[in-house]
């Protein structure tokens, strides 16, 4: 299965971006071909709605599950409209979690923030 | 007051801007303390965020309206998953997800871009309440207040509201309007079509940057404006050195006054309850009206 991690570099020997709606890049890792591809994430600079947007690149990667420390809530109604499993990321580096989610130790993510929706944005 | 006006040629329906960046320096002092001393006038609290001016004034409404915005509702029959509209909207409030157009409706700006950029017209316009606008009257000063419910994008349709219900009094009265902190669009929208803005600065460093961004704004919009400090206490002060540096006129400094801040904590308007501070707003407001006399006769001078 296709799985999607933020990732602060786009190489595989990455830590794992602290924010999902502005992370500089994607990890596309598909578990059963180790074929991992990177996407520049280009909601990174927007004004508002990072998340929304960084949420549909992620969707139109056609990926199952999403690994992520932190997920706002508009992104995760994004994912829940897309039948995508969220999972809370442990320790810092890309290649930990991978192996982390293959052998099933990673927990699905309980707490969605309300997000940082920028005020004033307009 | 009035006869004031007539012999400095202002004309009577001023709109006078009160404006900070930094929150906290006295921007609804000076406009409630301005508004009550001119009395026969307007008061405007654009700050729709957490409006407060009302809180001095007290007055009873007698007028209360929703403001709406449109926003867009998706015919998912008709859409057929071009994702126009989605790559358009600049505030990411749309996402195309397991073939159906998403609305995320408290990101929508409703700037309208949406509709527009559709080819099958498959988005119809929906109305949404974001917020109300009061008036009543204090004392012979009609007040004009604006709130903007939790979790919305912009205040901006409210703030529209509030100046076009004041073009509905039209008595020839002075109009104050309070202006939101910082230097965002929504202060953009307060101060645009006001004749003078008055910035109101506290002496400290963080002040100074931020009268500084608000600084850059009114020039930006061409606004004739000069400069009060509040809580001024005397020696080095960041604001006097910057307006010194630009030449941006300083029209007053009110000291740090214990007794003007605990009678505005208790939600009084100062110039009511002191003929000191009636004196003080007074003498400020004059040196106000002088200013706009100034720029008018200099701009038919050229």
């Amino acid at each position: 299965m296709k799985i999607a991690i933020p990732a602060d570099d786009n190489n595989i020997d990455s830590t794992v971006c602290m924010s999902f709606g502005r992370t500089p890049f994607f990890l596309i890792y598909d578990t059963e071909t180790d074929k991992a591809e990177f996407l520049t994430n280009s909601a990174a600079s927007s004004q508002g709605g990072a998340g929304i947007k960084a949420a549909q690149t992620v969707v139109d990667a056609k990926v199952s599950a999403l690994l992520t420390p932190r997920c706002g809530q508009n992104a995760a109604d994004v994912f829940t409209a897309a039948n995508i499993a969220i999972y809370k990321t442990e320790g810092t580096s890309l290649k930990e979690n991978i192996t982390a989610f293959k052998e099933g130790r990673l927990a699905i993510l309980g707490e969605i923030h309300a997000g940082f929706h920028g005020k004033h944005g307009g | 007051m009035q006869d004031f006006m007539e012999n400095m040629a202002v004309k009577k329906n001023i709109k006078i801007a009160v404006l900070s960046g930094k929150g906290g320096t006295g921007k609804t002092l000076l406009s409630v303390n301005l508004a009550a001393v001119a009395s026969d006038s307007i008061y405007v609290d654009c700050d729709v965020e957490e409006p407060n001016g009302h809180l001095f004034f007290k007055p009873e409404w007698d007028m209360e309206k929703p403001v709406s915005v449109i926003i867009p509702e998706v015919n998912q029959s008709i859409c057929d998953g071009c994702r126009k509209c989605v790559e358009f909207c600049n505030f990411n409030a749309l996402a195309y997800i397991n073939n159906k157009l998403k609305v995320f409706e408290d990101i929508c700006h409703s700037c309208g871009g949406c509709f527009l950029v559709c080819p099958l017209n498959a988005l119809t316009k929906k109305d949404k309440c974001i917020g109300n606008v009061f008036s009543g009257n204090s004392e012979g000063v009609r007040v004009l207040s604006g709130i903007m419910n939790t979790g919305e994008a912009s205040g901006i349709p409210i703030i529209d509201e509030l100046l076009s219900q004041c073009e509905l009094f039209e008595e020839d009265r002075p109009i104050f309007i309070d202006c939101p902190p910082g230097s965002s669009c929504i202060v953009m929208e307060s101060i645009k079509d006001a004749d003078f803005c008055l910035l109101v600065a506290e002496p400290t460093i963080f002040g100074r940057h931020n009268f500084e961004m608000v600084y850059e704004l009114v020039k930006l919009f061409n606004k004739p404006n000069a400069t009060v400090i509040n809580k001024s206490i005397g020696g080095d002060d960041p604001i006097e050195t910057f307006c010194n540096e630009k030449g941006i006129k300083i029209l007053d400094k009110m000291p740090f006054d214990a007794e003007l801040g605990t009678l505005s904590s208790n939600a009084e308007i100062a110039v009511r309850q002191n003929e000191k501070y009636r004196e003080l707003f007074s003498s400020l407001l004059e040196k106000i009206y002088g200013e706009v006399s100034n720029e008018t006769a200099a701009y038919t001078e050229r």
